[in-house]
């Protein structure tokens, strides 16, 4: 069955025609062309495939595309975008040697962000924890950890600065959106 | 410090912002107008006659373009060194990942439905699963034409004499080890495109490791279909992991060639992850009966080892693995006498590649157990047994190895001492050690060992270097970046690493052997030198200088102790250009080490110069669930060099959690021939959760044949961690795990089993 849906996909608001039978992965590498997001089971075992959905990180190949109606989507093409200049945690991720292979990336980027939007701060307990769901085959994780470490602590110098909407491309998408979606952020 | 001001920096790697922003392609990405989709029919069986079967209603159903059998499948097309491997299976088949059809449709849909409608009748064989079963009289052919399952191939050496050796021995050991089939599991799946011009002439994309070859396997493949004299031209994605997965060519690739050419269309097949488990290569498993001794000071005097390798129903280069475990059992310490002797043979199970290591790790397990296990019997201490038996600089071993650059002694006292200076150890907790050689300067295992490379500059001070090398994550794009930027006096960020394309890249043998960085790297520099002489001798003519009174440095080229006579290498490289009968800079280079082939007897200097490296860890074994926990890891490596220290020990962190999956929770589950864990959830990898605190001492030995001084580090990092781990939980509980992955479960029984005898 072929249905519309409503959502906002990186700060821009989005209409389409959908299948009911297809996961929010299929839409979004194979309907809208957004290849950042990857495939690497298909089963919800080894989070490649994560994007944000309303603030919460998930997996999209277990995530039916028609369930996103009227919320607020985040992609990994949505964390530079506005600014063309890195979001600190991919900025991070390239300073720290936290990318090899670089297809677990896109999915990692997105589970810290879900992690680091939420709490700056998090330890590294709680980064593995939030991690736990993202396989990397390259890294050993080590400079992935270290790499979320580091872009925490600079997202939280920058909102003790008060200057997070100034300096955080990502945030600023995130605000944006909220906004369009007539939500508050607390 | 180092004097050099690219080479030693921890310059991110090239292409990690493209990653970073998910704009990198890999072959999940590559979608070309008109493309198909194919799938692939796997046996039902482990082993089986065909039958019969009937393709009509795969045929019939809309939107499916081909459908191929075994029948389809040119006569003389073989895949893999030993040739017993068609694409697509007529007859029989030999293990449950043997193809047996394909087809081509508009959609992954289509094609999954289509091969769900072709019926295919066999009748069930007997079969063998056991490598030692499947070496008896009267054991079920898994190949009958071959007449015997085990393989016919030569891995069988003795240097010295083992038995007098044994004889003089004042303590031996001997024991039986075991290691199972574990698997790459790179995060992107395999897949390749494969697509014919209007002259015949192939493209394939495919996530290889190996291009040229690959290059040469399908025009092969072309030859097999009556298309002589075709060109073939291989592009490369990026690629999502490799690890040694992507050095053999495979059915899918050959496949979706044969399929693209019946379609007259790009056809692409793509594996989701289930298939990534089951019709993907796994490390070869092996059986191994090691005897080893020592005189009273601890001085090895002899090693033997008889080894049974699990080939699976088909063959590709897991089974040559045995020349490379060659390298640990001859040449892993100072041991005068060796004998060697390992036999694949044919089951119908899966069957191998290779993989990290190159069969190192399994070698490697057995060796460095049983030198504890020796240290013990002869009283010594198990590092200072280790120091007493190192390899020196200036060594010959008995197999003909030359050991010029050695850093194993400084391994040796780095992990020590980290390793030592943590709190007091606690009950249950425990420390082992393990060492390793690897080549570190490539292996002859082709009649060339090179790699080409061809640099161009621009107008403004850039670079271009097409390299025959491949990056696979590991960062050669960085090696080469740093190597030729150094040398011409640039940046990083001014040199454009291609290696994606044979129709631009030069030859090269392959991503193996921890190889690229040597060699790759050596031929980059050689083309640098190149461009270098050239572009002095024409600043020397500029500015009436020796081209010895010049440097390169800072994007500048200037004469030595004459500030006034400078000029920024992109006006210097414009002069040269818009000059009368003006030229571009353009330079080549083809680099094949000097590594030696092995002989009848296996003697040879394989490597012009080798790595070592030491790992210690101190473990924590819970004594009621059998659970180890890995408190603290040390990996200290002589590498020669290091060309990027951060991307050195991405390497190391990798490989040494890629070890312990291999030491403590990976095991590809086989029953009758069948994979019962084909998927993340029961195939046990390494999360974020599970990652343990890792140190990477670095030894710098600079190697006389290295650029810069550097030597291969990829494989590594995963060589001697099972056995590290296997020490450490003897030296802890004082139970010895022989067979990996050493799960709580054997530790527990062993636990169990020894407070019985107590
Ligand atoms: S692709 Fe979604 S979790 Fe693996
Ligand atoms: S970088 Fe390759 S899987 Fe993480």
């Amino acid at each position: 069955m072929t249905k519309t849906i409503s959502f906002i996909l990186n700060g821009d608001e989005i209409s389409c025609d959908i299948q009911d039978h297809w996961t929010l992965l299929h839409l979004l590498r194979e309907e809208l062309g957004l290849i950042g997001t990857k495939e690497g089971c298909g089963n919800g075992e080894c989070g490649a495939c994560t994007v944000i959905v309303d603030q919460l990180a998930i997996n999209s190949c277990l995530f039916l595309a028609a369930d996103v109606q009227g919320k607020q989507i985040q992609t990994i093409e949505g964390l530079a975008v506005h600014t063309g200049s890195l979001h600190p945690i991919q900025q991070s991720f390239v300073d720290n040697g936290g990318i090899q292979c670089g297809f677990c990336t896109p999915g990692m980027i997105m589970s810290a962000k879900a992690l680091l939007d939420k709490n700056a701060r998090a330890d590294k307990e709680a980064i593995k924890h939030a991690l736990a769901g993202n396989i990397c085959r390259c890294t050993g994780y080590v400079q992935i950890l270290d790499s979320v470490e580091a872009a925490g602590r600079q997202m939280a110098g920058n909102q003790g600065k008060g200057a997070a909407a100034a300096k955080d491309p990502g945030t600023i998408t995130q605000q944006s959106m909220n906004k369009k979606a007539g939500e508050v952020i607390t | 410090m180092s004097g050099y001001n690219i080479v030693g920096q921890r310059v991110p790697k090239l292409d990690a912002a493209q990653k970073a922003m998910g704009r990198a392609e890999y072959i999940q990405d590559v979608k070309l107008p008109g493309m198909l989709y194919g799938k692939i029919l796997y046996s039902k069986y482990a082993h089986a006659k065909i039958t019969a079967m009937d393709i009509s209603r795969a045929l019939a159903l809309p939107g499916v373009h081909a459908v191929l059998t075994g029948k389809d499948i040119p006569p003389k097309m073989r895949m893999g060194f030993y040739k017993d491997n068609p694409p697509l299976k007529a007859d029989k088949v030999c293990c449950f990942r043997d193809e047996v059809a394909a087809v081509a449709a508009v959609s992954e849909q289509v094609a999954k439905k289509a091969v769900s409608l072709i019926e295919v009748e066999y009748e069930v064989l007997p079969a063998v699963f056991d490598p030692e079963a499947a070496m008896e009289k009267d054991a079920t052919l898994v190949h009958e034409a071959h007449k015997t399952n085990v393989l016919k191939l030569p891995w069988k050496l003795h240097y010295g004499d083992v038995e007098a050796a044994e004889k003089d021995s004042a303590f031996v050991v001997e024991d039986r080890f075991t290691t199972t089939w574990v698997t790459h599991c790179c995060l992107s799946t395999s897949g390749a495109v494969a697509l014919f011009d209007a002259s015949d002439n192939l493209t394939v994309y495919s996530n290889t490791q190996i291009p040229s070859l690959a290059q040469k396997d399908f025009l092969e493949t072309l030859g097999a279909m009556g298309l002589k004299g075709k060109r073939v031209r291989v592009i490369k994605p990026v690629i999502g992991g490799g690890f040694g997965s992507k050095l053999d060519t495979y059915a899918y690739e050959h496949i979706a060639i044969l399929l693209a050419h019946k379609c007259r269309k790009p056809v692409k097949i793509l594996f989701d992850r289930k298939e990534e488990f089951e019709a993907t290569s796994t490390r070869q498993p092996t059986v191994i009966y090691i005897r080893q001794g020592c005189d009273k000071e601890g001085h090895l005097t002899f090693r033997d080892i008889r080894m049974v390798l699990d080939n699976g129903g088909r063959t590709s280069w897991g089974a040559t693995t045995p020349s490379v475990m060659m390298m640990p059992i001859t040449s892993l310490y100072r041991v005068p006498n060796v004998r060697y002797n390992a036999k694949c043979v044919y089951t119908n199970n899966t069957y191998s590649q290779a993989m990290r290591g190159y069969g190192n790790p399994q070698a490697t397990f057995a060796i460095e157990s049983c030198m504890d296990m020796l240290a013990q019997k002869a009283g010594i201490d198990p590092v200072a047994f280790r120091r007493i038996n190192q390899n020196e600089p200036g060594d010959e071993t008995p197999q003909g190895f030359k050991i010029t650059s050695c850093g194993l002694a400084q391994c040796i006292d780095a992990v020590e001492k980290e390793l030592t200076q943590g709190s007091p150890l606690e009950d249950g907790e425990g420390i082992g050690y393990a060492s390793l050689i690897h080549v570190g300067g490539g292996a002859r295992i082709y009649k060339s060992d090179g790699c080409g490379a061809i640099l161009k500059m621009d107008d403004y001070g850039r670079v271009d270097i097409f390299t025959g090398g491949t990056d696979m994550g590991q960062g050669l794009d960085n090696m080469i970046a740093q190597i030729v930027a150094e040398e011409l006096g640039l940046l990083a960020e001014d040199i454009n690493v291609v290696h994606s394309d044979t129709d631009v890249c030069p030859w090269d043998v392959g991503a193996h052997a921890s190889r690229s960085t040597f060699v790759a790297g050596n031929a980059a520099l050689g083309a640098a030198r190149r461009a270098k002489q050239t572009l002095l001798a024409f600043g020397a003519k500029l500015f009436e200088v020796a081209p010895e009174d010049l440097v390169m440095e800072n994007r500048t080229v200037s004469v030595k102790n004459d500030p006034e006579k400078t000029m920024p290498v992109d006006k210097l490289l414009r002069k040269a250009h818009f000059s009368p009968g003006g030229t571009m800079l353009m330079a080549d280079y083809f680099y094949d080490p000097p590594n030696e082939n092995m002989g009848k007897d296996f003697r040879c200097n394989l490597s012009v110069t080798y790595s070592f490296g030491v790992h210690g860890v101190r473990v924590h074994v819970d004594k009621e669930t059998g659970k180890v926990l890995v408190k603290n890891y040390v990996a200290a490596h002589d590498v020669g060099r290091a060309i990027n220290p951060m991307l050195l020990e991405g390497q190391v962190y990798g490989g040494v959690i890629m070890g312990l999956g291999y030491a403590l929770s990976e095991e590809v589950m086989i029953k009758d021939g069948q994979i019962k864990n084909p998927n993340f959830r029961d195939y046990k990898l390494f999360t974020a959760k599970d990652a343990v605190p890792i140190m990477a001492p670095v030894i710098e030995t600079h190697d006389p044949d290295g650029p810069f001084g550097a030597k291969g580090i990829g494989e590594p990092g995963c060589v001697p961690t099972a056995p590290a781990v296997a020490n450490a939980i003897y030296n802890a509980v004082g139970v010895r795990i022989k067979d990996l992955p050493i799960t709580p479960e054997k530790v527990l029984a062993a636990i169990q089993e020894q407070s019985k005898g107590s």
